[in-house]
């Protein structure tokens, strides 16, 4: 079956299409300009990632959410259990950007990490 | 809750509905040594009708002979002075234009004149060059015109919620969200039940507005109609301010509307409208594609440099217009002390005053003693407008509250002591505070500052933010609190 | 009244601001007050909690807090002056600022320079006129953005989006992610207006729909929204009746559209640029009146937060220059002209004393074109569209060789063989 990737490296959003086998193998790729469409779009469909960008509460701070990161993109399946594992979570102000929020996130090997520094509230 | 256990409260009188025509009345009768309530449906008086209104103090010379609107409307506009002073709103005494825009329309204009001059209204006729002299940025295609100096422009809620205000600092007790939903006769008492409380009055005022032949079948008096027509407005931006500097009129085409308006309102902003359609539901609120294309296309006739782009907001409202085609100012003939106020359609507003003051007289006629009150306070004090004041001035109200420090409204200049102040004045809601301080009306409709006003609200009242609404129970902003869907299945 | 004397003068704290400060420093001005109405830094990156910032400034993905933290810690290092929660009320022709706070009440600042940095506001509702009532519900979608991401509120749990720009797509997301259903994106233009990679992780991730021309044409509902209802549009955006489908949701945000919240600017007198909405600036990003230049999202709306950085340190530099007597009128000045399939250009004006940077937007998409500047620079572009910014810098040898007072940019189609330079 023919699988239809939208390759976002530059602007020319190449539209790349793949045909994928039986077991989800590909048996090929056209569409990309560059080989970067390749890597990328090869990427996207056997192991698609996404860096997840949220907020977590924050006690004692100047605005009641801290922003985060993780620090390096995770799977793409992963997103929702990431959130629900987050709706939980309290930090402790102050916080300076760069701080772990949570080390090895979902066991995934990256860290949750602050977006900023946020102070306590006076 | 069940009749049995509402609470039972008895009063002299009671009104029903909080429009323009309520708020005045009870302000009128709170000058008497008498127990008044008024009880509104809605979260803050003027929120039917009144709201919706153009705010037009009509001069007087638009009304049909022999009508209760004529009887009342002059007489109605000459009080709007030293009423809004009383009160502190503003009125500004814009002018009336009633523009010809083809000869066959000057006799029209002429009619005008001399009705003016038969009813003691000034009036004064301009020719082409007079009137292009006095609104540059009309069409040229004028022919000629009637001016009427001592119409102009009032807000119409800051008015109703103005007369509240001082109603109550007289004595007067109003309840909000108390819809009236069942009334009954026993001997010379009538009741009144609204959700939580049943009312028992000698006297009371049906001036329900949209609803006041509900009002009145609930008490058996089934001979009027409320037919409700709509009326779509639209608002631009301040930086229009100046386009024009009266109310132009064009000559109508029709009877029942006075037609579609350019109107220069009293904070300033030029508004176009209303168009006026009946409708069948008493809620069609809705303003629509074809409303804003007959507005436009109308005005434009008389004003061609309206911008649409410039349009910061619009609205609809309906008028309260009867079936009998003028107001019903009568006691029931069937029921002693319930006076019927309702059918109050243009020009309602204007005739507000004139139609409040005579209630008193009307409540003696049939045999109600008045005694007044020894130190009725006709005055509403204490309101600030921060972007009226001087640098000077607004240095040292900031100095005296910091919390005049605090902008909030940026469009309209409105500060934190503002709207403190509006919220202990009555606001209880994010429209409550803009009708009463502007704060959201100006060109990015609150997109900055509702957080803000969000957060006052929250604090003053003593309530989550989720709990702070637009316009009452059911329409509050935001829903939900961070990270509450999540988990709850909900996607 | 507080009176108070600076060199540069900078109204908003956010990107531009916060550049515009850094470089009037580094430029030697003395006194920099950054004036800000809130009660921290950053203006809007502080609500942009999503990453894709400074891919082009500092080579790589940061979210927008981040990117903000970094000059808020290159600042923390200087002697920028900072006015927190003070909001500015008027500026005038002689570049005396009236700015408010609780502290110390009425503030009238006295600035050699003044750099515009104030942002921009969202198209609203009733700038739309959406037909319809007017209950709860409704948001414009950065209004939204800050409710869910600085407050700590959902504003519901049904979104509709009206609009299909980054903000848009990014909500879309957001809302999603905290647990709200995201039941459609509505665009009114054949395409999906924002970054084809927030298309993919914004709405396929999730399988949110995008109904492409279309619009919404009804608002339901009386306390709270209750559904809206959509309609494909024709070629001159008026709803084709038969279209319409309601979508039932208690929550509409609207990405519609951002303008330059130019207030304080006309108020002064300064001239405006009726296309951009914002001042007709110089190529010191001066505005028509000497000593006050603007920068950012004010000047004109911009894409990248990177471009925001570097036209605010021109400006800031500028500023300080003219703060400090050192930037005389120029001997030419240089009409610059928006020609065929340019919406507008930024600057206006040029002198051919200093290379340019030129920012411009197209009209309309096209494909295969070259993008030529007065004849002196062409430069092939694959496609153009309206909602990707073009920057363009032309140096002063190119320049050199203008005739005439007038520079025309323009889109050329066509195989027209080009010089890439």
């Amino acid at each position: 079956m023919l699988k239809r990737i939208t390759c976002t490296v530059c602007p020319l959003s190449c539209e790349v299409v793949l045909e994928i086998g039986e077991n989800g193998e590909i048996l090929s790729l056209t569409g990309n300009k560059c080989a970067r469409g390749k890597t990328y779009a090869t990427k996207e469909h056997t192991a698609p990632e996404r860096t997840l960008t949220t907020t977590v509460k924050i006690k004692g701070g100047v605005h009641p959410l801290l922003p985060v990161r993780t620090d390096q993109p995770i799977p793409k399946g992963k997103l929702r259990e990431a959130m629900l594992a987050t709706a939980d979570l309290v930090v402790e102000a102050p916080v300076k950007m760069g701080d772990v929020v949570v080390e090895n996130f979902l066991d995934l090997g990256v860290n949750l990490i602050a977006s900023r520094d946020l102070d306590r509230v006076e | 809750m069940k009749r049995e256990a509402k609470t039972k409260k008895a009063v002299q009188v009671a009104i029903v509905g909080g429009g323009i025509i309520g708020t005045l009345t009870a302000r009128e009768l709170s000058r008497y040594q008498l127990d008044v309530l008024l009880l509104e449906k809605e979260a803050e008086v003027g929120w039917g009708t009144t709201k919706a209104n153009s705010g037009i103090v009509h001069a007087g010379i638009h009304e049909d002979p022999g009508t209760l609107k004529a009887k009342y409307c002059f007489p109605g506009n000459q009080m709007f002075p030293r009423l809004c002073e009383e009160l502190d709103v503003s009125f500004k005494q814009t002018g009336i234009l009633v523009v010809a825009l083809a000869e066959e329309e000057m006799d029209m204009v002429h009619m005008y004149y001399q009705r003016g001059l038969e009813r003691g209204v000034p009036v004064r006729l301009l020719s082409r060059e007079e009137v292009l002299a006095q609104e540059p940025n009309l069409s040229e295609d004028v022919v000629g015109s009637v001016f009427a100096p001592e119409g102009g422009a009032v807000m119409p809620f800051e008015l109703a919620a103005a007369a509240m205000e001082n109603a109550v600092a007289n004595g007067a007790e109003l309840m909000t969200e108390s819809p009236v939903i069942g009334a009954w006769v026993e001997g010379e008492k009538k009741y009144l039940e609204t959700p939580t409380h049943i009312i028992e009055a000698d006297v009371v005022i049906n001036a329900a507005g949209l609803f006041a032949d509900e009002i009145a079948r609930m008490f058996g008096d089934d001979y009027f109609r409320i037919l409700p027509r709509k009326g779509e407005e639209y608002l631009f931006d301040l930086e229009l301010a100046g386009l024009v500097n009266s109310i132009i009129f064009p000559v109508p085409a029709s009877k029942i509307s006075k037609g579609i308006l350019v109107i220069h309102t009293a904070d300033g902003n030029i508004m176009i409208g209303p168009t006026s359609d009946n409708v069948p539901a008493k809620d069609d609120l809705g303003t629509t594609y074809s409303g804003f294309e007959r507005i436009f296309s109308e005005t434009r006739r008389l004003v061609p440099g309206l911008d649409p782009r410039k349009v910061i907001t619009q609205f609809a409202g309906l008028r309260a217009a009867s079936d009998r085609g003028d107001f019903i100012i009568e006691f029931s003939p069937n029921v002693p002390g319930l006076l019927h106020l309702a059918g109050i359609e243009s020009p309602g507003l204007t005739a507000a005053p004139a139609i409040a003051a005579d209630v008193p007289k009307m409540l003696e006629e049939q045999g109600f003693k008045l005694t007044p009150k020894e130190n009725f306070q006709p005055r509403r004090e204490g309101v600030v407008r921060f972007r009226q004041l001087s640098r000077k001035e607004q240095d040292e109200l900031i100095r005296q509250n910091p919390a005049y420090g605090r902008m909030v409204c940026r469009c309209e200049t409105v500060t934190e002591a503002e709207i403190v102040d509006a919220i202990r004045r009555g606001a209880r809601t994010l429209d409550g505070v803009k009708f009463r301080t502007r704060a959201g009306a100006g060109r990015c409709q609150s997109g900055f500052c509702q957080p803000v006003i969000m957060e006052i609200l929250s604090r003053e009242l003593g309530i989550p933010a989720k709990q702070v609404s637009k316009r009452g129970a059911g329409s509050e902003q935001v829903k939900y609190e961070a990270k509450e869907l999540l988990g709850k299945g909900v996607s | 009244m507080r009176k108070l004397e600076v060199d540069v003068a900078i109204i908003g704290g956010g990107p531009a601001g916060l550049a515009a400060a850094l470089a009037a420093h580094d430029q030697g001005a003395a006194e920099v007050l950054i004036i800000e109405r809130n009660h921290e830094l950053g203006g809007i990156l502080q609500q942009c909690i999503h990453h894709g910032f400074g891919l082009h400034r500092f080579k790589a993905e940061l979210t927008g807090p981040e990117y903000a933290q970094r000059f808020i810690n290159e600042l923390k290092d200087t002697d920028i002056k900072v006015l927190l929660e003070t909001m500015v009320l008027e500026v005038t022709k002689d570049r005396t600022i009236y700015a408010v706070n609780s502290r110390e009440g009425m503030l009238e600042i006295s600035a050699k320079a003044i750099v515009l940095a104030m942002g921009c506001r969202e198209r609203t509702r009733g700038a739309l006129r959406i037909p319809g009532k007017r209950p709860a519900g409704i948001f414009s979608a950065g209004t939204a953005q800050r409710y869910m991401n600085i407050d700590g509120y959902i504003p519901g749990r049904k979104a509709v989006i009206l609009g299909s720009g980054d903000i848009g797509l990014i909500m879309a997301r957001r809302l999603t992610l905290e647990g709200a259903k995201v039941e459609a994106v509505v665009e009114i233009l054949p395409y999906a207006a924002g970054l084809a990679r927030n298309v993919v992780q914004c709405l396929e991730d999730f399988d949110i729909p995008l109904h492409l021309e279309s619009t919404v044409t009804e608002i339901h509902g009386d306390d709270r929204l209750e559904a809206v209802t959509i309609a494909k549009v024709d070629e001159n955006w008026r709803p084709i009746p038969g279209t319409e489908q309601k979508i039932e949701c208690d929550t509409l945000l609207l990405s519609v559209g951002l303008i330059p919240e130019n207030e304080l600017s006309s108020g002064a007198g300064v001239e405006l640029d009726p296309v951009t909405n914002g001042p007709k600036v110089d190529d010191t990003l001066m505005t028509s009146i000497p000593g006050v230049f603007a920068c950012g999202n004010v000047l004109h709306v911009h894409d990248l937060v990177d471009n925001v950085s570097k036209e605010a340190e021109r400006a800031g530099a500028f500023a300080a220059q003219y703060a400090l007597d050192k930037l005389p009128a120029p001997p030419r000045r240089i009409k610059v002209e928006a020609g065929e399939n340019i919406r507008y250009v930024v600057p206006h004006e040029i002198s051919l004393e200093r290379p340019v940077e030129f920012f411009m937007r197209v009209q309309r998409p096209e494909a295969d074109v070259y993008l030529d500047l007065g004849g002196l620079r062409r430069v092939k572009k694959p496609f153009v569209r309206p909602s990707e910014m073009l920057d363009i810098t032309l140096s002063v040898e190119q320049l050199s060789k203008l005739e005439g007072d007038t520079l025309r940019v323009r889109i050329v189609s066509g195989k027209e063989a080009g010089v890439d330079a």
